[in-house]
């Protein structure tokens, strides 16, 4: 008996240490990624950013949490108890179960799925639930303002970044999303460089689906207070936030599995073995990356006046060093491909949310009307149009056996050329600008 | 007992009380999150059929997306007039006597057709590849019937934007 049990449960042994490992890791990084946006958002406004809870602040996202944890917990008094308790966990839940289908590297996948692409769309669409009850359970204006909001906008911008992320599946053939990074392996590329619109359109998409700036309209603080937010408080609001940072991370994921090559390092196709060595010449990259990082970190640390900051930063430097040893020796071991690529994975999402808070401080935020002309009457039509051209593109490649640079010119290039149209079209301002306009007039 | 089993009684256990519970609440929005939930533990067992497509689609179009419309809906019209009337309560023996005729009619038909749904067991994976298998049947052996629905669904879009739209 007992031993059936365990043969029944055995395949599902490693998939719950994984799902364990990422549900555990996760709030922490989405602590570290909050802390990484403000230092990144006082740089580029030239402040220091938050630097008091240890060393540059690197301890602020645990203050912050320990803060959120022991804060009152306000339920008004004229509040949908059950929906206002159930959505947030509604919104956190739906945001972790995304990383079910996610591949974090070759090995590290919790289950690889068929159709891992639609499950992924699927479950992260359904976070729009926790913002819309609770905007409603709130019992207030700015929430279900918010709510609205939120859920007209991702209806909207669902649309284009499916279409957008169709013409990467047509090039990958599959939807799973381990055969999507092996199919980008096989062509030599990765997909962004065959289908750059495609990229830009999902990247925008993204942007407005999980309701980061520019796109921010439901929680908009000019407007709405907080939006759907409004009246939530403590943990509660801590765990829309884990929400929020969650569906970032999964939208960097799926950009980074379709367009940017998964877990595959720069020049995966180059597979050339230097002076000997007993690995490919360009896996050595991370433990130059760490090395160089060390160093940086060593010369930062010289120049640190108080002795406790350069204790610190020294700490880093033997960090880094124990990283980069990490790396050197895992490149003989049989674990290579799983750490590498779980490296190479979390350096693309890194960058992609990089350029989350890079527009975040950079773009002013859109109007809502702005917000849903672009959606419908640019996005919309231009990822249709690009995906007929690359759907050409792949036939002309694959069955008349045309150059695959010259299809993917061919493609891109009638795609632009209808994208200007359609943007020297939509520069003309609509009835709903205009009648905005004559409203701001004072008509 | 497997795994098995007991997974699919936790889903359809799940589908039907929430299912009961949607028909039961006074506030529109509870009856909506409690569709939402019989609607994924249907899901969950097609899931469990290995028809992983049709899972997802449950998944995309109905919980997704008509249920986020209806919520939209049903959050901008005034509810609290609906939930101060009395619903239907007058027609309640009407609907205890449908019910019972409905629960005698499903009866008989398992008693009389007992043993006609024990069809041969699928080979292992014969759904396999799903995606694949939808869309090939979809669009080459039913190109037409899937073609003529989806004119039907526009014509419908465009008779809703004109008439709830005077002047475009």
């Amino acid at each position: 008996m007992n031993a059936r049990i365990l043969e029944e449960i055995q395949p599902f042994i490693l998939p719950v240490i994984y799902a364990v490992v990422i549900v555990a890791v996760l709030p922490l990084l989405a602590g570290y990624i909050v802390l990484l946006e403000r230092k990144v958002m006082a740089h580029m406004q030239a402040r220091m950013g938050p630097m008091r809870v240890g060393p540059h602040g690197l301890l602020q996202p645990i203050a912050d949490a320990v803060k959120l944890l022991l804060k009152e917990d306000i339920i008004p008094d004229k509040a949908d108890k059950l929906l206002f308790w159930l959505a947030p966990l509604a919104s956190v839940t739906m945001a972790l179960l995304a990383y079910a289908a996610l591949p974090l590297g070759p090995t590290f996948q919790i289950a690889d799925l068929d159709v891992g692409l639609l499950f992924i769309l699927a479950v992260s669409s359904l976070g729009i639930y926790g913002i819309v009850l609770g905007g409603w359970a709130s019992n207030s204006h700015y929430s279900l303002l918010g709510a609205l909001r939120s859920a007209a906008q991702l209806v909207s911008y669902e649309t284009a970044a499916g279409l957008a992320l169709v013409s990467a599946l047509l090039l990958g053939g599959s939807l799973s999303m381990k055969a999507l990074v092996e199919a980008q392996d096989q062509v030599g590329v990765w997909f962004i460089f065959l289908v750059p619109i495609s990229f830009f359109i999902y990247m925008v998409a993204s942007i407005a689906e999980t309701n980061r700036a520019p796109f921010d309209l439901p929680e908009a603080e000019s407007e709405l207070v907080a939006g759907y937010m409004t009246e939530y408080s403590g943990f509660r609001w801590s765990l829309y936030f884990l929400a929020e940072y969650a569906n970032m991370i999964v939208v960097s994921g799926i950009a980074t599995t379709l367009f940017l090559g998964g877990w595959l390092r720069p020049l995966a196709s180059f597979h050339q073995h230097l002076f000997g060595m007993p690995f490919e010449a360009l896996d050595i990259l991370p433990v130059l990356i760490f090395f160089g990082l060390a160093a940086w970190c060593a010369k930062l640390a010289l120049r640190q006046a108080v002795p406790v900051q350069k204790f610190v930063m020294f700490l880093f430097v033997g960090l880094f060093v124990v990283l980069a040893a990490a790396m050197a020796w895992s490149l003989t071991s049989p674990l290579m491909a799983g750490i590498h690529g779980g490296f190479w994975f979390i350096v693309k999402v890194l960058v992609y949310l990089y350029g989350f808070l890079w527009f975040r401080f950079t773009f002013p935020r859109y109007r809502f009307d702005q917000l849903m002309k672009l959606g419908w009457q640019f996005l919309i039509p231009l990822a249709l149009v690009n995906l007929l051209m690359v759907a050409i593109g792949l036939l002309l490649h694959q069955q008349f056996g045309w150059w695959l640079l010259w299809s993917v010119i061919l493609a891109n290039g009638l795609t632009l050329v209808f994208a200007a149209w359609l943007g020297s079209d939509s520069a003309k301002p609509s009835s709903t600008e205009a009648a905005v306009a004559g409203v701001g007039g004072g008509k | 007992m497997t795994f098995d089993t007991i997974i699919f009684y936790f889903f359809a256990a799940f589908a039907v009380v929430s299912a009961i519970v949607m028909i039961t609440r006074r506030s529109a929005v509870h009856s909506a999150v409690f569709l939402i939930t019989t609607l994924l533990a249907t899901a969950g067992i097609f899931l469990q059929l290995e028809a992983e497509f049709l899972f997802v689609v449950q998944i995309i179009l109905y919980v997704g997306g008509i249920m986020v419309l209806f919520l939209f809906v049903i959050m901008l019209v005034n509810l609290d007039v609906a939930v101060r009337q009395i619903q239907f309560s007058r027609q309640a023996w009407v609907g205890a006597v449908l019910a019972i005729a409905l629960g005698a009619q499903v009866l008989m038909a398992f008693r009389l057709g007992s043993g006609a749904f024990n069809l041969p067991a699928a080979s292992t994976r014969a759904m396999q590849p799903n995606a694949e298998q939808i869309g090939a049947a979809l669009f080459q052996r039913y190109m037409l019937p899937f073609e003529i629905a989806s004119i039907l669904l526009l014509v419908a879009m465009i008779g809703a934007v004109v008439m709830a739209k005077r002047k475009i």
